[in-house]
């Protein structure tokens, strides 16, 4: 069996990949989220911010980034949960295939429907004014780190996906992700908030996700704050991946 | 032709939270047969079949399917069985025929493409082949939904309530599926309400009621369990059935006709 999870896996991505082909309002609505925060934090509010040295549209992008991320898995969780409520998942599930492919197509496909928005939020924020001077290798290292972020909050998006009974329950576990960046250092430095909500601001994870990949679109060392932000992305894989292959147990036991 | 049963259940039972849905559920299925599991809403017909191709745990006794026990041996249940669910699980934004393809390709068969042509044809759906199943009627879907369950031909087949829903025509198409399927030596279980379908199809019919099957047989074994029947003549009326088949044009028997009925 487990030679064929590539097989079955590769029908069921191309399966769901359709999905997003035919309809690609997923996407335009996944980046409508975030460009909607880019205009008036650019071209507003901007100006008013202190960050130091640099363009605002510079540092907010990243922040941005994640937000991203943040708001398209929403779409992730709701595939998920149709092909439960459709009946269609029990179906697969009946049939002489490696159960766990119809888990890992909708993985991939959040991957890839991710990616795709970030690649469009960023050409947006070029246009806005964002440049870089960050090499090859720099961009690669922001693309894993974005790769393992979008990762975590797909299998996190996999246990509504699962359980949610109502198409308003799947959605609704997005919003505090899209909401967390705001008490961190995506829009504004933490240095100027007050003591107990900067305390949270400098532990949270977005924080410095946030700044390892400010500082590598800067080409400034990453420091200790590149490992903080890996070791953050790759335990909340971790521990999202097994809440959701416990819930993902429960559900065909 | 083999000794063992396609289908084989001893003493199943399984409760949701403290809510017992079945109590002890025993039935044999001789391979080739069509055998028809009756039962009122919540009865849990749903329950046997979900149990049967292994998307549920029962809490005790045991069920094989073709040789195979569905708790320890799920993996060969599922490359022997093929499961059409009471609500229709077709993916609603491929077409009609990107679903069969797509079921064709799961069970990794060549020439996945002239399998869903082939049934396409077979049930009628040539048409609708490239239109997104979304805009299927209920018929059209419920014979998708068969259509993709034949695909690899596995040797058993559940039917989880197949005709409802259906109007007669559709109805008619189905039974005549599931007859010659079992003619070829599938064997069938469904899930049905009405009497009559089962009355029709099967060659052996079970009565689940109260968590318990409480009648099990051949129509004509269940028959006698009712008083001796006397015999007289009447005029047989047409039924609404018969009419409307004859006026939408379909086969049907003469309207009017003298036939033997048992009363009791
Ligand atoms: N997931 C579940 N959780 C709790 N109770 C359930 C669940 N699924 C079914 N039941 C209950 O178990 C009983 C049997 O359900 P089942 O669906 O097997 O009946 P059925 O004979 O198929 O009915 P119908 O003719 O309406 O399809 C019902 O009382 C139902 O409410
Ligand atoms: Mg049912």
């Amino acid at each position: 069996m487990t030679s064929y999870v590539v097989h079955d896996t590769a029908v069921l991505t191309q399966r769901s990949l359709r999905h997003i082909l035919r309809s690609p309002d997923t996407i335009i609505t996944t980046v409508a989220t975030p460009i909607a925060m880019l205009l008036p934090f650019v071209y507003v509010f901007g100006s008013a911010i202190q960050i130091g040295t640099g363009s605002y549209v510079n540092y907010l992008l990243p922040g941005i980034l994640l937000i991203t991320v943040a708001s398209g898995i929403a779409y992730t969780a709701f595939r998920l949960f149709t092909d439960v409520s459709s009946g269609i998942f029990e179906r697969f599930q009946s049939m002489p295939i490696t159960r766990s492919a119809v888990l890992w197509s909708h993985v991939l496909t959040s991957v890839v429907a991710n990616l795709t928005s970030l690649a469009l939020v960023v050409i947006v924020a070029v246009a806005m004014g964002f440049r870089s001077a960050a090499g090859l290798l720099a961009w690669l290292a922001v693309l894993g780190i974005m790769a393992l972020f979008t990762l975590a909050l797909t299998w996190l998006a996999v246990i509504p996906g699962l359980t949610a009974t109502t198409v308003d329950g799947v959605s609704g576990f997005s919003y505090p992700l899209i909401f967390l960046p705001f008490i961190s250092s995506a829009f504004v430095p933490t240095s100027g908030m007050p003591g107990p909500v900067r305390w949270f601001a400098e532990h949270q994870p977005v924080t410095s996700i946030v700044d390892t990949i400010r500082n590598l679109y800067a080409v400034q060392p990453v420091g200790n704050g590149g490992w903080i932000a890996l070791g953050w992305c790759v335990g909340l894989l971790l521990v999202a991946y097994a809440l959701a292959m416990r819930t993902y147990r429960r559900k065909i036991a | 032709m083999t000794t063992t049963p396609a289908i084989e259940i001893d003493g199943l039972t399984k409760s949701y939270g403290d809510h017992p849905v079945l109590e002890g559920v025993g039935l044999s299925v001789p391979s080739g047969t069509i055998f028809a599991l009756l039962g009122s809403n919540g009865a849990g017909k749903t329950t046997v079949v979900k149990i049967l191709s292994t998307l549920l745990k029962a809490d005790g006794g045991t069920a094989a399917v073709n040789g195979y026990d569905v708790a320890t041996q799920p993996a060969n249940v599922r490359e022997s069985i093929s499961l059409t669910g009471q609500f229709a699980a077709v993916d609603e934004i491929l077409t009609g025929r990107e679903n069969l393809v797509l079921v064709a390709q799961l069970r990794r068969l060549k020439d996945s493409g002239q399998i869903a042509d082939d049934l396409l044809a077979r049930f009628a759906l040539t048409d609708a082949a490239n239109q997104k199943a979304a805009t299927y009627s209920g018929g059209m879907r419920r014979r998708l939904e068969i259509a993709m369950s034949l695909i690899g031909n596995p040797p058993v087949l559940f039917l989880d309530e197949p005709t409802t829903g259906l109007d007669p025509q559709s109805r008619l198409e189905v039974w005549r599926t599931v007859q010659e399927l079992a003619g070829q030596g599938t064997t069938v279980l469904l899930t049905t309400q009405h009497l009559d379908e089962a009355e029709h199809l099967a060659d052996q019919i079970a009565v689940l009621h109260e968590g318990r099957i409480i009648a099990n047989g051949t129509l004509a074994e269940l028959t006698q369990l009712l008083p001796p029947a006397t015999v007289e003549y009447v005029e047989k009326q047409p039924t609404l059935e018969d009419i409307f088949l004859a006026i939408v044009g379909h086969d049907a028997p003469p309207p009017t006709q003298t036939t033997t009925v048992r009363t009791h």
